[in-house]
């Protein structure tokens, strides 16, 4: 069912497994029938982990949505919470424990949290007079969840506004202890590299963590030979830029949640001639994707340009293939022919699916405003006109485009520029409070507080010194058979990217005078093994190194870390973990300033 | 090799019994055994002396002494007894030992003789005080049973759970009963009592007459009556001398022997071995020991000296002021081996052995047999080997070591504080560090803190050298054990080592030291512990001292600022004015402002946040602040004057909104107000102009002024809205730099093809090329490439 998390360097199905066993084991101690109450925004990752069909084998009859007043009857023995440890949760578990009880026969109330049983919560919970009520309270540690045979996620929305906005290390707790899950599984992790505040903390809590585990020592290989450890806001620019990835595209236009995308429906439309377009599906086409769809898996991570021949390339292989059948004469070569019919319709059905999404696509990215935003984005990355108005980003804010499109323009500006002169920045912060209204005020500030939008300190712009020095910005770029990471933003190669490939080959060292520009401190730290886990690498086996993202990672990135991965005299393999995937879109959007 | 079989005794056909020295006894009693009251524990366990005042004269004023010994007679307490007359002693399964006095309280004593706690059996034993006392062990714990002088029964079927059972009356009871037992059955325990020539078995709910079958008639009293280690099988003795043996149940009789003595024994125990057919019991006079089964010849021992028995599982012990020795039946594999022309494979190895010294190596040619179980067996006598040693004391069979378990084991040398020895069998069985050594070191440390003699310094230090970071060691668990002992100070030292910060805080919140609670739940970066100190501090702490704790620790604050913005907003606003947070304060108000219904509310609440910015030296956030209070100020009285809504509009939506109303000086004189730059300004207009589709307006506002915004603009939106006609009359005026873009829009390809060849552009050549379709556009298409193909010569 998850075969395609297998296929990587790294098992994650290990670790799938091992979260999934857990939650059955938690469904086995609520004996009898169940109903679940979900806290919303933890069925899309627990639907990556079980499917209804595994609940259902252990009795789960019901699934409701937390909300507040009573439950929904339901003739079940049982009713478990899943809940992320939030006091507001409590209050809505509280009003529904306490309207129940009112009516109809007893019921057992079990709590869930997810990841982590919170002492605040049940103290709450206990001034509420509706502890007593559950029977088991206990934690799920769900804290990295596969996405797919590379990728890690938490899928912790907030995780960066609290980290950098609100001082709240939360996640950051969470994500060491998801990485001592990982390590439970996979081994202890001999090297830890890292870079930023967040990184150092995170780093911290796991030295520690590790100290308080010294008796239940496990004894097993270490798969992950290195960890390196990066702060979103080493890096603040490359989330701000456009991703021109295949997969990168489709989150920026689309946005995919959870490995699923919704998209308009028009296109997916069944093609039936003399049909007159009548039954037009209305309902958004929603897609998942992942790895396990072969094509998917070739063409996700390719620059937008190179996609389109892919795909034909594709089209004419899989119409050869059905060609077949006219020169399939003997029994033999029919029965041949059948027997991979499954396959070659499989592989037809997605390819209509993505010639259409890349149409879709297509006609965004050859739409004039597109190119307009794309050329800003490229002179600023390249270091172009970054220190004055730019009218481009003016006109769009006269026209209304959208305000996270003009703060993702700005942010990228001022991140260019090492910040904005104060008059410059003055200006479009009057700009947009004048167009987009003065409760953005509110907003600006907490991209000030993240770094993201800041007057120039000294008047001195240091980003040009990074730009060279980490080769940030590529001209000759090949987006068909890319040499180097920076096709995935065509032209620009992502900063975050660049210092794990530096990492790796030849070392830090060399960029020691970058590395004390950006902000945080860099560290490396040891975990010693026993000496019968140390690895004697064969020759020619490469390394695996971790690489987590505090404060999210965009699908471009994860495209740069896996080309690098493929390289053949690479040395490297990569594994990605990150608190939250993200683009701009989404990035911006999570620390703007939510009404009350 | 005879020796082996010298002191084997058949009973019967099939079994032998043997009785072996364990040791001579170290201790040098004063008196004879009869004098004491005596309890020995079993599985080798300790034995507890009292001299019995209370039995010869009723004289208070003696205090007699109480002691405790090894197996071996080690002396390892001894301490005067300065309570009420007891009436019996017993072990716990735990080895603490009971002492039942007469007033119904028992007394709880550890093995060292520190007194532990005390509890009584109830108001009605104390009324009538106890006759007699019985201390049993069963799977649930070990029990009490009283008989008090009223001839009621009071049980507690495990101590460390106390719940007292007044059991049934037994109708027509008038004297003591002249024996009784405790059985236990289906998981209940029951009271089996003799009352001359009948039997009643007492249980919670009622008392029944029972009849033992088979049993010879004649019997007019039962004088002593014994139940197994089991609780499996019955002995009755009568007073015609007859040794009834059967099932506790008394469904089955196993067989009787008349022994043909009338004297009541001092004692009878059962004595078989697990897993044996054969059932034996072991009958003690004044100076006989008889041991009888199903066979009819007894085996007879002369006792040299008081004796006293002790059941264990596979046999019984013997003990007197000399010795302490082993009664069992020999088991099946020695005796396959000695006995008389056995021709078992060990005894034709031993046979070997005696013949060839080679035979002793035998083993290392067998290689099929896996050698563990041979291993195992070594290593397990190696440790019955070393703790039967008379310095430790603990005789253990095998089979009562494999029914103990190790881990019981261990935990018993560490209640007899042989620290070292414990470790040496964990380290010697490689048992996980967590299940042996870290337990017994943990053990020790708890003991250590108890020794007030040594400073807290030292105790620590003591402590962590032993310790250090051995795996599974709870350091908390040993400093809740110092603070239980009063020594906070040592507490605190002791949990510095702690690296579970989870175990840490709750233990500093219990010793009243919330903020180093505080700066250890920090340190571990769970936030979720930082949450509930600091929830505690709140409560403990007056606000103020509170908020001066918070300051001290940033991440605290933070973390309290995150709850107080959810759950209590005055506070965090608090927090901000104790921390001169004029930037904070200010977003606080311009938040609160929002959350004002009426018009005046807000304005206030942003003119509070418009001085807390000035105050933050934030000039551009307070001049904005104001500017929203003027807007706001403003689309009251537009609000007012024109009938329509306006507030929450942005200050462009407000102009757009009235322009497309036509109050187009309004909208001028708003546009001057808030100084909104020229170029929007004509973005607005355009936009909003062409949305009304008033093209006269939009010509008109266009030759206003030369445009700052180009008329490329003017294009686009004209034909947005499909106006083609007014999209040519800006075309012309578009700058040549965008020329050809417009003239392309407007669909003039010819004359875009003349611009773009004028300005010899090769980027807009290809442009309008891209747009040449059909067969209207051929010439224009050639023009392009000949202008190409001149421009390529030059």
């Amino acid at each position: 069912m998850a075969a395609h998390l297998s296929y990587g360097r790294v098992n994650l199905n290990v670790l799938r497994e091992a979260v999934r066993r857990e939650l059955r084991e938690f469904l086995d101690k609520c004996a009898g029938s169940k109903a679940i109450v979900w806290d919303e925004y933890l069925t899309g990752p627990f639907g990556l982990i079980a499917q209804y069909s595994l609940l259902k084998e252990h009795e789960v009859e019901k699934m409701f949505t937390l909300k507040g007043s009573r439950l929904p009857a339901a003739d079940v023995k049982n009713i478990i919470f899943f809940v992320r440890p939030r006091l507001e949760l409590m209050d809505i578990i509280a009003e529904n424990v306490l309207s129940e009880d009112r009516r109809g026969p007893a019921r057992d109330f079990h709590i869930l949290f997810v990841p982590r049983r919170s002492l605040l919560c049940e103290q709450r919970l206990k001034d509420l007079g509706v502890l007593g009520s559950f029977i088991h309270r206990e934690e799920y540690g769900l804290d990295l969840i596969p996405f797919d045979g590379d990728l890690l996620s938490m899928e912790s929305e907030g995780a960066f506004r609290e980290c950098y906005l609100e001082s709240d290390q939360t996640s950051l707790y969470h994500a060491a202890k998801g990485l001592m899950t990982l390590q439970a599984l996979y081994g202890t992790i001999p090297q830890i590299f890292g870079k930023g505040e967040c990184a150092r903390q995170v780093a911290n809590m796991m030295i520690r963590m590790k100290r308080e585990f010294t008796g239940s020592q496990n004894a097993i290989f270490p798969v992950f030979d290195n960890l390196l450890l990066l702060d979103r806001n080493v890096d603040l620019l490359t989330p701000l830029a456009t991703q021109l990835t295949y997969e990168g595209l489709i989150d920026e236009i689309y946005g995919i949640q959870n490995s699923y995308v919704k998209l308009p429906p028009e296109k997916f439309a069944p093609k039936k001639q003399g049909d007159g377009g009548k039954d037009l599906p209305t309902e958004a086409k929603k897609l998942q994707l992942n790895s396990a769809e072969e094509l998917y898996a070739e063409i996700r991570d390719k620059n937008f340009n190179a996609v389109g021949s892919v795909l034909s390339k594709k089209a004419k292989v899989i119409s050869a293939a059905f060609e077949e059948r006219h020169h399939a004469k003997t029994v033999g070569e029919i029965k041949q022919f059948v027997s991979q019919l499954p396959h070659m319709q499989a592989a037809r059905g997605s390819l209509a699916n993505h010639t259409s999404i890349a149409e879709l696509i297509k006609d965004v990215t050859t739409s004039e405003d597109f190119f307009d935003k794309l050329t800003v984005e490229q002179e600023f990355m390249s270091g172009i006109d970054t220190d004055k108005v730019n009218s481009y980003i003016e006109d769009c804010i006269a026209q209304k485009h959208p305000l996270i499109k003009v703060l993702r323009l700005i942010c990228l500006q001022s991140v260019c520029n090492s910040g904005l002169k104060q008059k410059v920045l003055d200006h479009y912060k009057r700009e947009v409070l004048q167009t987009y209204g003065y409760e953005h005020l509110l907003t600006l500030h907490s991209l000030e507080k993240a770094g993201l939008l800041k007057p120039q300190a000294g008047g001195r712009n240091s980003y040009p010194t990074i730009r060279k020095t980490l080769r940030l910005w590529m001209d000759d770029v090949n987006e068909q058979s890319p040499t180097d990471i920076s096709y995935v933003y065509s032209g620009y190669a992502p900063l975050s990217v660049r210092l794990a490939q530096l990492l790796s080959r030849p070392g830090w060292r060399s960029i020691e005078e970058v590395l004390r520009i950006l902000p945080g401190p860099h560290f490396e730290e040891r975990q010693p093994l026993p000496t019968g886990l140390q690895k004697k690498r064969q020759p020619g086996e490469n390394r695996v190194t971790l690489v987590f993202f505090l404060g999210g990672v965009t699908f471009a990135e994860i495209a740069a870390l896996r080309f690098l991965s493929q390289l053949e005299d690479g040395g490297t393999e990569y594994v990605i973990a990150t608190t939250k995937l993200v683009n701009g879109a989404t990035w911006i959007e999570s620390l703007m300033e939510r009404p009350l | 090799m005879d020796c082996y079989t010298a002191n084997w005794n058949p009973l019967g056909e099939s079994a032998f019994y043997r009785k072996y020295e364990l040791y001579s006894m170290d201790w040098d009693l004063k008196e004879e055994l009869r004098d004491y009251l005596v309890a020995a524990a079993p599985y080798g366990g300790p034995i507890a002396l009292l001299r019995n005042p209370w039995q010869k004269e009723k004289a208070a004023s003696i205090r007699p002494v109480l002691e405790i010994y090894s197996a071996s007679g080690m002396p390892l307490a001894s301490l005067l007894w300065k309570s009420g007359p007891v009436v019996s002693l017993g072990w716990s399964a735990e080895e603490e030992l009971l002492c039942v006095q007469e007033d119904g309280v028992v007394l709880v004593y550890g093995l060292h003789g520190d007194f532990r706690r005390h509890f009584s059996m109830g108001n009605e034993v104390l009324q009538n005080r106890v006759l007699d006392a019985r201390i049993f062990h069963t799977e649930f714990g070990s029990g009490v049973a009283i008989l008090t002088g009223a001839h009621r029964f009071t049980l507690s079927a495990n101590v460390g759970d106390l719940k007292l059972r007044r059991m049934p009356e037994v109708p027509g009871l008038q004297s003591a009963p002249s024996c009784w037992t405790i059985l236990c059955q289906d998981r209940v325990a029951q009271i089996l009592l003799a009352v001359g020539p009948d039997l009643y078995l007492l249980d919670h709910a009622a008392c029944s007459a029972v009849t033992p079958p088979g049993l010879a008639p004649g019997v007019s009293s039962f004088l002593q009556m014994a139940v197994s280690f089991t609780y499996r099988h019955l002995a009755l003795f009568t007073d015609t001398g007859c040794i009834w043996m059967g099932t506790a149940s008394l469904k089955e009789k196993l067989c009787e022997f008349n022994c043909n003595i009338r004297a009541p024994p001092k004692q009878m125990v059962w004595c078989s071995r697990p897993r044996s057919k054969e059932r034996a019991v072991v009958v003690a006079w004044e100076r006989r020991l008889m041991v009888v089964g199903d066979a009819p010849e007894s085996i007879q021992f002369v006792l040299d000296e008081d004796s006293y028995l002790v059941p264990e599982l596979d046999g019984v012990r013997i003990f007197s002021r000399s010795t302490h020795e082993f009664l069992h039946e020999v088991p099946v594999a020695s005796e396959e081996i000695f006995k008389i022309a056995s021709m078992a494979p060990g005894a034709l190895l031993l046979e070997a052995q005696k013949e060839y010294e080679a035979a002793s190596f035998g083993k290392c040619f067998l290689d099929r047999f896996p050698p563990d179980s041979f291993v195992r067996m070594c290593q397990d006598l190696r440790v019955l080997n070393a703790i039967r040693d008379y310095h430790i004391g603990i005789p253990l069979t095998y089979s009562q070591y494999k029914q103990l378990t190790i881990q019981v084991l261990l935990d018993r040398l560490v209640l007899r504080r042989l620290y070292p020895l414990a470790i040496q069998i964990c380290e010697y069985l490689r048992l996980p560090e967590v299940q042996g050594v870290s337990r017994i070191l943990a053990h020790w440390a708890c003991y250590k803190v108890q020794q007030k003699d040594v400073s807290d310094e030292d105790v620590a230090r003591a402590i962590n050298q032993k310790l250090g970071d051995t795996p599974g060691v709870s350091y908390s668990d040993i400093a809740a054990r110092a603070y239980g002992c009063g020594r906070t100070e040592l507490a605190i030292k002791l949990l510095e080592y702690e690296p579970r910060s989870g175990e840490q805080v709750p233990l500093l919140l219990k010793m009243k030291r919330s903020k180093l609670a505080l700066s250890k739940a920090i340190e571990s970066g769970d936030t979720d512990l930082v949450f509930t100190v600091l929830l505690h501090l709140k409560n403990e702490l007056n606000r103020g001292d509170f908020f001066m704790t918070l300051r001290n620790q940033p991440m605290a604050l933070s973390l309290y600022r995150q709850f107080c913005k959810h759950q209590e907003l005055e506070t965090l606003k608090d927090l901000y004015n104790q921390d001169d947070n004029h930037q904070e304060l200010g977003s606080f108000h311009i938040r609160a402002s929002y959350a004002e219904e009426r018009i005046e509310g807000r304005v206030a609440a942003l003119q509070t946040a418009a001085d807390a910015f000035y105050k933050a030296k934030n000039e551009f956030a307070a001049k904005a602040t104001e500017d929203q209070m003027r807007l706001l100020r403003l689309q009251r009285r537009l609000e007012e004057e024109l009938g329509r809504q306006f507030l929450d509009l942005s200050l462009h939506d407000t102009v757009t909104t009235l322009i497309l109303d036509g109050h187009n000086k309004r909208a001028e004189q708003l546009a001057r107000d808030f100084r909104i730059p020229d170029k929007r300004l004509w973005w607005l207009k355009l936009t909003a102009l062409a949305d009304l589709e008033d093209w006269e307006e939009l010509e008109k506002f266009s030759k206003s002024k030369k445009s700052p915004i180009g008329y490329l603009p003017f294009v686009e939106i004209c034909m947005k809205q499909h106006n083609k006609y007014e999209a040519k009359k800006y075309a012309s005026r578009v700058g040549p730099e965008q020329k050809v873009k417009a003239l392309l829009l407007v669909g003039d390809v010819a004359q875009a093809a003349d611009v773009a060849i004028e300005r010899r552009n090769e980027a807009e050549l290809s442009l309008v090329l891209s747009h040449c379709t059909g067969a209207t556009d051929g010439a224009t298409a050639d023009k392009i490439q000949r202008a190409r193909a001149q421009a390529q010569k030059k």
